[in-house]
Formats: structure tokens, C-alpha cells, sequence
């Protein structure tokens, strides 16, 4: 189960951020912050092909003692991570990769609505209602 | 009207008014229309009126409605004095206040004296009005009440713009119209009413945008059945639609759509939650459904009510036939609907799960589209996944089973739309390409999706090419030419010289870990080798068995793993005894990796699939036979498949893989295809077959990887072994 779900955009900045309220946010604000090193530094491992070529599932960005990270970067730079608690019998890789692929879909439809503004901060509830179906639930 | 007195005195005087009102009251609230009901239902809700005449009265009736709540209890207040006609005509300036809560009662007292003057004005006051401000029309309930009053001074005649409706009625029905914006009980020759009164306004108002926006909103403001669209709306609607886009058939682009309810003056946040409601396929524009759908929660918004958190059923677009009764039984009901004009609009859950049948299909192959949309890069394959929904089962049978997540790979996707070009393959096929991906290293991908997805090209294109591709890189290759060329990331068609390096290159990576395999593989094509070519030619149109038997007897792990990819595509198809072979020598190397169970539910799951696509008994006995059972059947699929010439080009990519099947694709042209008598059903299943090669190849090469592992753990451990030797020994 996701712990905490964040979409950065292409200059890095955060579009949407949520954590489950269990404890200070903070905490994972700053583990997706750092993450966003080992995204670019995966992006441009892979990248060095054809970006066509590039995965977008980048896998466990890097574990720590309670949580794991994972990231996916889309084509326009928009990057997912998903930060889920290791106690939780890990999850298999498929299934963050349907994780996030459902993220991708919702990113998806958000943008496509043609009052949001890309670069403005998420506000979409059918977003919302799906990451917290992801963080609810083992997707 | 009768129950109210009015027959005896002839018109609606402040009493008869107010018993008037409370039964409209009362019947919007759903209670049985009797006089004593009036009497004891205390908390009646303040009826809500269309605002038939003309924004003011909605937004008279939006203040009034949220002062409905607090003049439920003005229903035990009866006749005010007569005064208050003129009471009223001054709250109604007021529009936006609604100070006129108090002055509510009086408003039916005032037209109870002057009946022709003032519907006009309660009907405006009514509307509710304060839950959204509606800025500048403030100005216009003053104008409103005036002229409004004036027409009906006439005696309904008809008069004053808008107010149409008023006229030409007798003084019993414009009572009722005026009733109707009042908040009195409407009863059902009310709602008749109304939609004789919007009309009117409908054709009155097509002025400016937010006049129109007034008018909707007092259109919509009978929600009865709050998300319903009455008659009149929609004509409404429609006529809007038709200023944007003139093709009623046509959509409404997001950035057109944008600056129309823009200017409805609803905060962004709102907007973009309509458009998020409305927009039902998700496609950024808005068929005419979806324009009324959100025209009318425009409206809804704007007369106080919430945004549903869910599209209701009567604004849900015609998706499928469901949709179309749902929403054909909503409208022709519209009277009486509810008695709960607040503000959340009721949901209706009851009806919802019809439309939640008609969803979840609508779902599943919005999932489908979803999902193959991720992977292919262009809107091409998105069209033609729709498209898939529709034919066989086999297609969406194996999507959904496919649980493996298909990278979006925009090279693959494109390359399997080059290499389709036209057919409808592409989008099964894109996904089960991007999902080998996904399995194994960057190489391992490509090579295993190029391999899925010439498969899968192959299929669509003629089988033969794909023999020969397939026997290309067998030795065994009689006459093969190279295998067709799997769709590389680079290019298409000319990726067999790619297909060949990654190859190299991606055999070099996976020899370590697949040089296990291939001394079991060789053995298993050998046997069926012989008896393939011949015998699977003849069984299938498709010929994929030979493809199939060839492709084992390619030997290197690769020609294998694309060829199990191949097989699992086609699993159900292949009836042919080889195919079973072939599947028993699939499952023999997938087995040696760890991951044969994944593998083997994909496979299964692309055996299930592939029976509904082809032969039953093939199935069953590919799947008995194990997990690559799969394989075989796809072959002969794909093979009839690649009658197309697209298998030609990736022939060439397949020179390393397939020596065997090329002769078993040498062969396949002589097979008559039966192939012509159905080409939709073989496109379909091209694409399912794609679609089920693609999983199967992601699950190749996450069973390679896995071996791989398993490979160097082994290795590890005997260095260890090795180390501990020499103490041994002491």
C-alpha cells in the first residue's frame, strides 16, 4: 500500500503530494524530494538511447529501512513516486507497475480537462479518489 | 388549483395562493396532494419553480429557495395581506440578498392580490438565488419583476419578452406559471407549465452568454428531478451546442468548451470538477451529451446545488442502450420527480446500477483503451482499440487476463503501427509489445518485444513471411528468408538488420543465463520440426503452427522466447498435435527458469483467451500440456494472420529466429487461407494474439531475468563451493 503518492513536474516542483496522515508528512515530503536525484539519474542512464527506448517504469528508486521508493517518469518529464512501507510483503513489482500506471491514466485525464493548467497544482477529485483507493488498498 | 379553493373564488386569491403554494410544496416534497397535507407537514421545502420567465425570476428563485428552507414554515402562514404585492416587488430587487426571507410569505399574499402582477416578481425571489451570487444580474430582477409584472397585468396575454409563456394563458395557467417560480407547492398542471414557459424563454433569451447562463439556470432550476433535463433545457442545450459546433454529431474541442462555460462565471475549480463529470469518454472534447450534461450542472451549480461527486444517471451520455433508455425514461418523467429540491442532487443510486452495468463494460474497454493508449503513442491505436471492444472475445479476453503491465513504449507502439499500418492490430499488438519490455534488461526487452511484436506484425501480415522469418534463423531453414522484422524501437520495417545486432547483441546477454535453455530447446523443435512444417501447414489456415514448431527449433533462447511470446499468442488457435509438442517444449525451458509460474498463469490465461479465439480442443490440449501450450495455438492464428503483407517485411527481422518455420512458411502459402472468409474476426484476432504474445513475451523475459539470477546465484554458491573444497580434502 502506497504510503504516499507525489507527481513532480517537469521542473521538479511538486503538482500534487499526499501522504497517508499517519505520521509527519514531512518526512516522506523530503524522502520524494530526494528521490528526485536517483529519477534523473536513472532518466539519464536510460536516456542515453533513444528516449523512445526509455522505460517508463523505473523500478525501486532506493529502499531505506521502513520504505521503498519507486518512480515512473512519463515522456513530457512528469515524474510519479510512490513511496510504500516495506512491512507490507512487498508488493510485486507488477503491481506498482499497475500503481502507477492507473497514476498515469488519472494524469491523463486530468489533463486533458481543458480547465486545468499544466503546471497548476492538481486539484481534480476523481485524482484524489484515485490515489486513495491506491493508498487504502494494495492496488 | 382546485384543492385550493380557487374554483370557488375564481383566481387565486392570497389564501387559495397560499394553500396553492404549500401544495406545490407538498407534491415537489413527494407527499400526497391533499389539503390536509398542508396542515401537517410543517418542514414542507420551498417549492421550487422553473424559472420559466427569465433569469431574474431564477435568480429570484434561487434566494428564494435557500429561504425555502427557512419558509417551510411559512407554510402555516397563510394569506399575508395584500399589501405585500408591493412588498415583494421591492425584495425582488433585491435579488441577491434575499432579505426577502421574510418577505417570501408575502410574495404569494402579494400575487394573491394582484395574481397578473405578482408571479412575476415570487417566482424571481424564489429562485435560489443565494447560493451562488450571480453577479450581475442583480440588475436584472429589478427590470425583471417590473416587466414581468406588467404582462400579467395583461392577463397573460402574452406579452413582454419572455414572459411569452404568461401570455396567451388563461388566468388559471399563468397563476400556475407564476405559482410555478413561486414557491408553491407545484402540482403537476405546474409542471406541465413549465415546459411550455421555458420554451418560451428559451427562444426569447439566445442573447449574451450570461443571459444565457440566467436562463439555463432558471431552466434548470425545476429540478424535480434534479439532474434531469427537461425538454425545454435541452432544446436549450442543443441550440448552445449548435453556436460552437454546428454538427450536433461533432465535438466541442476542451478550449472551446472552456471559454463557453467560462463565462457562466463559475469559479475554475467548479468548472474543471463539470468537466471532469461531463467528460464521460475522456477524450477532451464534448459530444452533445456530454455538452448538456455539463450545461446542466452548469446550471445546477449556479442555482445553489452541489456538484455531484458522480455523473447522475440522466446526464449520463448515450453510451450503450442502456444509457439511451435511461435517459429517454428520464426526461418524458420529469414531473413530480422529487421533493427534494436541495441542494444535493439527489444521486440516483437506483437507477445508477443500471448505468453501472452498461459502465463496467464501457469501463473494461475504457480500461482497454486506457491501457493501450498508455503504450501506443498515437491516437490511431486508441481508435482502433475501440474497435477492438466490439470484435472477438479473444481480443479483450486476453487483455484482461494479461496482468502484466505493458510499458508504454512509444518506439514499440510505433513500430507496431508502422508495421500495421491500416489494421487494427496495432493496438493489441502495442501493448504486448511494450510489455516484454518491461520483463528483462533494455536489450532483452527490445529483442523479446521486437520478437512479440514481429510476431504479432507477423500475424497480421501474411503467415508465410512469418515462416520464413521464423525459419530464417533456424537451421533447419529451407527457403526462409529472414524473419520479419520485429518492431524495433528504432523503426519498423527495416529493423531486421537491428533485429539482427540486438539480437547478437541481446543473445550475447542472454546466453549466460539461456545457454541452459537451449540445448533443451533444440531437442523439442527437432521432433516437431519435421512433422510441423508438414503437418501444421495443412491443419491451420493460419499455418502458425508451423511458425510455432519452427520457432522451437530455433534453438537460441531467443528465437525460443520470441517464439513463446508467438505461441502464447496464438495458444488457442493451434489444434495441431505439433503445436502441442512444441507447447510440451516451451514449457521444458520455460520450466527451467523459476518463474515458469508467472509464466504459466500468463500463459494459461493467454490459453483461455486463445480458445475462444480458435479451436477449443486445441486448447485443452496445449493446456494440459503445460504452460506454453499457448504457443502452438497463436502460431497457426498468426499465420493465417500474416497472410497480410506486412509479415514480409518482418520476415526479414526473423532470420534468426525462425529456420524452422521457414519452411514451415514456405509451405504456408500453399495452405488455402480461409482466412478471406473472415477478415474482421482474423484482425481480431491478430490483435488479440498480438496482444497476447506481447504478455507473454514481458513474461518471457521476466522468466529469463529470474533464470539469469537463478544462474548467478548457482554460481556464487559453487564458488563457495569451491572454496570450502580444499578443507574438505584435509
Amino acid at each position: 500500500m502506497a504510503v504516499c503518492v507525489a507527481v513532480i513536474a517537469k521542473e521538479n516542483y511538486p503538482l500534487y503530494i499526499r501522504s497517508t496522515p499517519t505520521e509527519n508528512e514531512l518526512k516522506f515530503h523530503y524522502m520524494v524530494h530526494t528521490s528526485l536525484d536517483v529519477v534523473d539519474e536513472k532518466v539519464s542512464a536510460m536516456g542515453k538511447a533513444l528516449v523512445d527506448q526509455r522505460e517508463l517504469y523505473l523500478g525501486l528508486l532506493y529502499p531505506t529501512e521502513d520504505y521503498k521508493v519507486y518512480g515512473y517518469v512519463t515522456n513530457s518529464k512528469v515524474k510519479f513516486v510512490m513511496v510504500v512501507d516495506s512491512s507490507n510483503t512487498a508488493l510485486r513489482d507488477n503491481e506498482i507497475r499497475s500503481m502507477f500506471r492507473k497514476l498515469h491514466n488519472s494524469y491523463t485525464d486530468v489533463m486533458c480537462n481543458p480547465f486545468y493548467n499544466p503546471g497548476d497544482r492538481i486539484q481534480s477529485r476523481a485524482f484524489d479518489t484515485m490515489v486513495t483507493s491506491m493508498m487504502i488498498q494494495v492496488c | 388549483m382546485e384543492l385550493c379553493g380557487a374554483k370557488r373564488l375564481g383566481y387565486f386569491g392570497r389564501s387559495q395562493f397560499y394553500i396553492a403554494l404549500k401544495l406545490v410544496a407538498v407534491a415537489q416534497s413527494g407527499f400526497p396532494l391533499r389539503v390536509e397535507s398542508i396542515n401537517t407537514v410543517k418542514d414542507l421545502p420551498l417549492p421550487r419553480f422553473v424559472a420559466s420567465k427569465n433569469e431574474q425570476e431564477s435568480r429570484h428563485a434561487a434566494s428564494y429557495s435557500s429561504d425555502s428552507e427557512n419558509q417551510g414554515s411559512y407554510s402555516g402562514v397563510i394569506p399575508p395581506p395584500p399589501g405585500r404585492g408591493q412588498v415583494k416587488k421591492g425584495s425582488i430587487s433585491h435579488d441577491t440578498v434575499q432579505p426577502r426571507t421574510s418577505a417570501d410569505p408575502q410574495e404569494p399574499a402579494s400575487p394573491v392580490v394582484s395574481p397578473q402582477q405578482s408571479p412575476p416578481t415570487s417566482p424571481h425571489t424564489w429562485r435560489k438565488h443565494n447560493r451562488h451570487p450571480s453577479g450581475g444580474n442583480s440588475e436584472r430582477p429589478l427590470a425583471g419583476p417590473g416587466p414581468f409584472w406588467s404582462p400579467f397585468g395583461e392577463a397573460q396575454s402574452g406579452s413582454s419578452a419572455g414572459d411569452a409563456v404568461w401570455s396567451g394563458h388563461s388566468p388559471p395557467p399563468p397563476q400556475e406559471n407564476w405559482v410555478s417560480f413561486a414557491d408553491t407547492p407545484p402540482t403537476s398542471t405546474l409542471l406541465t407549465m413549465h415546459p411550455a414557459s421555458v420554451q418560451d424563454q428559451t427562444t426569447v433569451r439566445t442573447v449574451a452568454s450570461a443571459t444565457t447562463a440566467n436562463e439555463i439556470r432558471r431552466q434548470s432550476s425545476s429540478y424535480d428531478d434534479p439532474w434531469k433535463i427537461t425538454d425545454e433545457q435541452r432544446q436549450y442545450y442543443v441550440n448552445q451546442f449548435k453556436t460552437i459546433q454546428p454538427d450536433l454529431n461533432g465535438f466541442i474541442p476542451g478550449s472551446a468548451a472552456k471559454e463557453f462555460f467560462t463565462k457562466s462565471k463559475l469559479p475554475i475549480l467548479e468548472l474543471s470538477h463539470i468537466w471532469e463529470l461531463s467528460d464521460f469518454d475522456k477524450d477532451g472534447a464534448l459530444t452533445l451529451d456530454e455538452f448538456c450534461a455539463a450545461f446542466h450542472l452548469v446550471v445546477a451549480r449556479k442555482n445553489g446545488y452541489d456538484l455531484p461527486e458522480k455523473l447522475p444517471e440522466s446526464l449520463m451520455p448515450k453510451l450503450i442502450d442502456l444509457e439511451d433508455s435511461a435517459d429517454v425514461g428520464d426526461q418524458p418523467g420529469e414531473v413530480g420527480y422529487s421533493g427534494s429540491p436541495a441542494e444535493a442532487p439527489p444521486s440516483k443510486s437506483p437507477s445508477m446500477p443500471s448505468l453501472n452495468q452498461t459502465w463496467p463494460e464501457l469501463n473494461q474497454s475504457s480500461e482497454q483503451w486506457e491501457t493501450f493508449s498508455e503504450r501506443s503513442s498515437s491516437s490511431q491505436t486508441l481508435t482502433q482499440f475501440d474497435s477492438n471492444i466490439a470484435p472477438a472475445d479473444p481480443d479483450t479476453a486476453i487483455v484482461h487476463p494479461v496482468p502484466i503491465r505493458m510499458t508504454p513504449s512509444k518506439i514499440h507502439m510505433q513500430e507496431m503501427e508502422l508495421k500495421r499500418t491500416g489494421s487494427d492490430h496495432t493496438n493489441p499488438t502495442s501493448p504486448l509489445l511494450v510489455k516484454p519490455s518491461d520483463l528483462s534488461e533494455e536489450n532483452k526487452i527490445n529483442s523479446s518485444v521486437k520478437f512479440a511484436s514481429a510476431n504479432t506484425v507477423e500475424q497480421i501480415g501474411s503467415n508465410i513471411t512469418r515462416q520464413r522469418s521464423h525459419s530464417g534463423t533456424s537451421p533447419d531453414n529451407t527457403a526462409p528468408p529472414p524473419p520479419p522484422p520485429r518492431p524495433q524501437p528504432s523503426h519498423s520495417r527495416s529493423s531486421s538488420l537491428d533485429m539482427n545486432r540486438t539480437f547478437t547483441v541481446t543473445t550475447g546477454q542472454q546466453q549466460a543465463g539461456v545457454v541452459a535453455h537451449p540445448p533443451a530447446v533444440p531437442p523439442r523443435p527437432q521432433p516437431s520440426q519435421a512433422p510441423g512444417p508438414a503437418v501444421h501447414r495443412p491443419v491451420d489456415a493460419d499455418g502458425l503452427v508451423t511458425h510455432t514448431s519452427t520457432s522451437p527449433q530455433q534453438i537460441p533462447e531467443q528465437p525460443n522466447f520470441a517464439d513463446f511470446s508467438q505461441f502464447e499468442v496464438f495458444a488457442a488457435s493451434n489444434v495441431n498435435e505439433e503445436q502441442d509438442d512444441e507447447a510440451e517444449k516451451h514449457p521444458e525451458v520455460l520450466s527451467v527458469e523459476k518463474a515458469s509460474d508467472p509464466a504459466g498463469s500468463l500463459r494459461v490465461a493467454k490459453t483461455d483467451s486463445k480458445i475462444e479465439e480458435k479451436t477449443a480442443a486445441s486448447a485443452p490440449a496445449n493446456v494440459s500440456k503445460g504452460t506454453t501450450p499457448l504457443a502452438p495455438p497463436p502460431k497457426p492464428v498468426r499465420r493465417r494472420l500474416k497472410s497480410e503483407d506486412e509479415l514480409r517485411p518482418e520476415v526479414d527481422e526473423h532470420t534468426q529466429k525462425t529456420g524452422v518455420l521457414a519452411a514451415v512458411l514456405a509451405s504456408q502459402p500453399s495452405i488455402p487461407r480461409s482466412v478471406g472468409k473472415d477478415k474482421k474476426a482474423i484482425q481480431a484476432s491478430i490483435r488479440r494474439n498480438k496482444e497476447t504474445n506481447t504478455v507473454l513475451a514481458r513474461l518471457n523475459s521476466e522468466l529469463q531475468q529470474q533464470l539469469k539470477d537463478v544462474l548467478e546465484e548457482r554460481i556464487s554458491l559453487e564458488v563457495q563451493l569451491e572454496q570450502l573444497r580444499p578443507f574438505s580434502h584435509l
